[in-house]
């Protein structure tokens, strides 16, 4: 007689090699999390000391200087961010500012503009100027954009110099925050005029043609179908761009003369960028003042953490809505 | 037998296209443009490189307008001077490319000599003449950079990866989330982390490491978010496939979807690496950034091209901004075979 094996059992249960699997796999999705979370802490751990010291006048004064006696004990000290807070706002609105319409114009130009065989071309430059390292965009800058950026300076500060933000105390325009916003709107157009190419591409199909059916030009169906649709995405991108820009080191460390002095007038040569004080002080900072780097560097961390968030959720929002 | 002929000698029209005599009243406006534009500059008080381009733009403009004009009516004009602008912001965008890729070949090339491939800097400054020293550091110190950081966020990234495409679990979308928000913190910041982190508390010196660590932040967000891209790219069918031949879920993503997005986790790869290879500002914190050959990679100050580079140029003699170009040079060299490696992997599988 043949026996029959006993009926398995059925169960949803994952067998132990799964189990294995999805721990493992949860654990390594898990690691960004921890890595945020653990920036915050060290970088808090060292820096909340000096913040604590400090009170509201470290991000509200623009002093920065600290003096030794012979043994180096610390004898004074102030630290203040609020010039390099400024100066990193202002230096990024400018990049945005003048990055915004012309990828916007690139982006669209990409999509319902360019004959097939450019737009391939065209992509490939955008993706591969996306991947171009920052220092080479800050010497480039320094030594073949800095000329021309300053002529353009000028041009503005002689025909809208009755604007407050154009004008100059001193005839002072090399190395100034306008200069170094050129930099950074070169380092952005390819960041932001990809997510702008992307949300366009999304522009459901039968809108375009319901538009052209109805006889628009060109022109009239971008203004009527694509912009709309596409708007808040475009600035969900340009807000990446803000967070890149304001995140961004040694380009503008080569192109700014770095004061600590609030500054507005854009085209005066002097400003700030809280990432590249870090870079400027690191070289001659004991630990002391270390300490206080490490809580400017939460300060930037938090800043560009908080921008990026919200242009997540701007971007993810209208590409959920195109679907 | 005549008819037949007749009709097959009919030509297909596609009267969307444009004919010969389009195309040169298209080139006659646009060398128009440039000959007007010309003479513009030359006899008023515009000039210089940007008085070229604005005037130039401008006349296109409006030369096309009024070529639309007189064919179509108004509507058409503002649509065709509205795609003039759309091209000067095409022109905006490549034009600083352009210059950036032209002025490092020209000003790089005159650096690259035989003997920069075989010394270090130990026995030279920066502001020697070219012929001593050389950069065989930095090239050594980049390469043992960007290994260690490959090494540790690969496996993350792509754990990542598979979190999101394979679990979707509960944690899936502030996941998502937090990838994106990661790929924005600052180079500087991931620096000063693993100088809060490791070398003041652990290590208590610089090295090469180090430099990996920070290098491994900023390279996990470019390998999980494109090998998601990748991996969303695999057909659910084949995952079903494999369940429905009795493989543990384990062996589905090991056996069936990773070798099926092979090529595409490489390209993944090498996009993180072509993002970290010319990182510079948080190895001014933590590489030491030696001048001298070393294969230590737990020990010792680390040299790398950008580090030599930001030495060089900060040095600031005519030598030493050839060095800081040709270090360029080799830099943008590196970045792009990448790049075109990875574009080569990912239009393989696109045409597969």
């Amino acid at each position: 007689m043949q026996t029959v094996p006993a009926p398995r059992e059925i169960t949803t249960e994952p067998r132990r090699s799964d189990k294995v699997f999805r721990a493992v796999v949860t654990t390594g999705g898990l690691s960004s999390l921890v890595i945020l979370g653990l920036i915050s802490i060290f970088l808090g751990y060292r820096g909340v000391g000096v913040i604590w010291e400090q009170g509201p006048s470290f991000i509200t004064s623009s002093d920065w200087f600290v003096s030794y006696d012979e043994n180096a004990n610390v004898v004074e000290s102030q630290f203040g961010l609020a010039a390099m807070i400024i100066g990193t706002i202002l230096t990024a609105l400018i990049a945005v500012v003048v990055a915004l319409p012309v990828s916007a114009a690139m982006a669209l130009f990409l999509n319902f503009y360019a004959p097939h065989w450019l737009k391939r071309y065209l992509i490939a430059i955008i993706d591969l100027m996306a991947a171009f390292p920052s220092i080479l965009f800050g010497i480039w800058g320094f030594l073949v954009l800095m000329p021309s950026a300053e002529y353009w300076a000028k041009l503005l500060n002689k025909y809208l110099g009755f604007i407050p933000i154009f004008d100059v105390p001193v005839d002072i325009f090399t190395r100034s925050p306008f200069i170094a916003g050129m930099v950074l709107a070169i380092m952005i157009i390819p960041i932001v005029t990809s997510v702008a190419r992307e949300v366009f591409s999304q522009t459901p199909l039968d809108r375009i043609q319901a538009a052209y059916a109805l006889g628009a030009t060109r022109w009239s169906m971008i203004k009527s179908v694509v912009i709309p649709f596409g708007k808040s995405g475009v600035i969900g991108g340009a807000m990446l761009g803000l967070g890149r820009a304001m995140g961004e080191t040694v380009a503008v460390y080569t192109v700014l003369n770095i004061v600590f002095q609030i500054n507005w007038q854009i085209l005066f040569g002097a400003g700030g960028n809280v990432a590249s004080l870090i870079v400027a002080r690191f070289g001659e900072a004991n630990l002391y003042e270390i300490n206080a780097l490490m809580a400017a560097g939460l300060v930037l961390f938090l800043l560009t953490l908080i921008i990026n968030a919200l242009a997540e959720l701007i971007v993810r929002r209208t590409g959920a809505s195109g679907r | 037998m005549s008819t037949v002929n007749n009709l097959s000698a009919v030509k297909p029209k596609s009267p969307w296209k444009s004919s010969p005599k389009d195309r040169a009243k298209e080139a006659a406006i646009f060398f128009g443009t440039i000959a007007a534009t010309c003479l513009v500059v030359l006899y008023s008080p515009l000039s210089g490189k940007l008085g070229l381009f604005v005037t130039f733009f401008f006349l296109y403009a409006l030369a096309e307008a009024t070529s639309s004009y007189l064919k179509f009516g108004a509507m058409t004009a503002k649509d065709s001077a509205i795609k003039v602008f759309m091209a000067c912001g095409a022109v905006l965008t490549v034009l600083p490319i352009v210059s950036i890729l032209g002025t490092v070949v020209l000003k790089g090339y005159k650096g690259i000599k035989w003997n920069i491939f075989t010394n270090d800097m130990s026995l030279a400054t920066t502001t020697d003449p070219l012929t001593s020293g050389g950069l065989l550091h930095a090239i050594v110190g980049t390469l043992l950079l960007v290994l260690g950081a490959l090494i540790l966020s690969v496996p993350i990234g792509i754990l990542t990866a598979l979190y999101l495409t394979e679990i979707r679990g509960r944690f899936s979308r502030p996941i998502r989330f937090l990838v994106q928000a990661m790929s924005g913190v600052p180079s500087i910041v991931a620096g000063l982390f693993i100088l809060s982190a490791v070398v003041y508390t652990i290590t208590k010196s610089t090295s090469g490491l180090m430099g990996s660590l920070a290098l491994t932040i900023l390279m996990i967000p470019t390998v999980a978010r494109t090998s998601e891209e990748v991996l969303k790219l695999i057909p659910e069918d084949l995952r079903e496939a494999g369940t429905a031949l009795g493989g543990t879920q384990w062996r589905t993503v090991a056996m069936i979807v990773l070798p099926a997005a092979k090529s595409g986790l490489m390209t993944a790869v090498i996009l993180g690496v072509a993002r970290i290879a010319g990182e510079t500002a948080p190895l001014l914190l933590i590489t030491g950034g030696g001048d001298t050959l070393n294969f230590n990679h737990f020990n010792d100050p680390m040299g790398s091209l950008p580090f030599y580079i930001w030495k060089s140029f900060l040095a600031g003699s005519e030598e030493a901004n050839t060095r800081a170009w040709a270090g360029l040079l080799i830099l943008i060299l590196l970045v792009l075979v990448l790049f075109t490696a990875a574009r080569f992997l990912s239009t393989r599988k696109a045409t597969r």
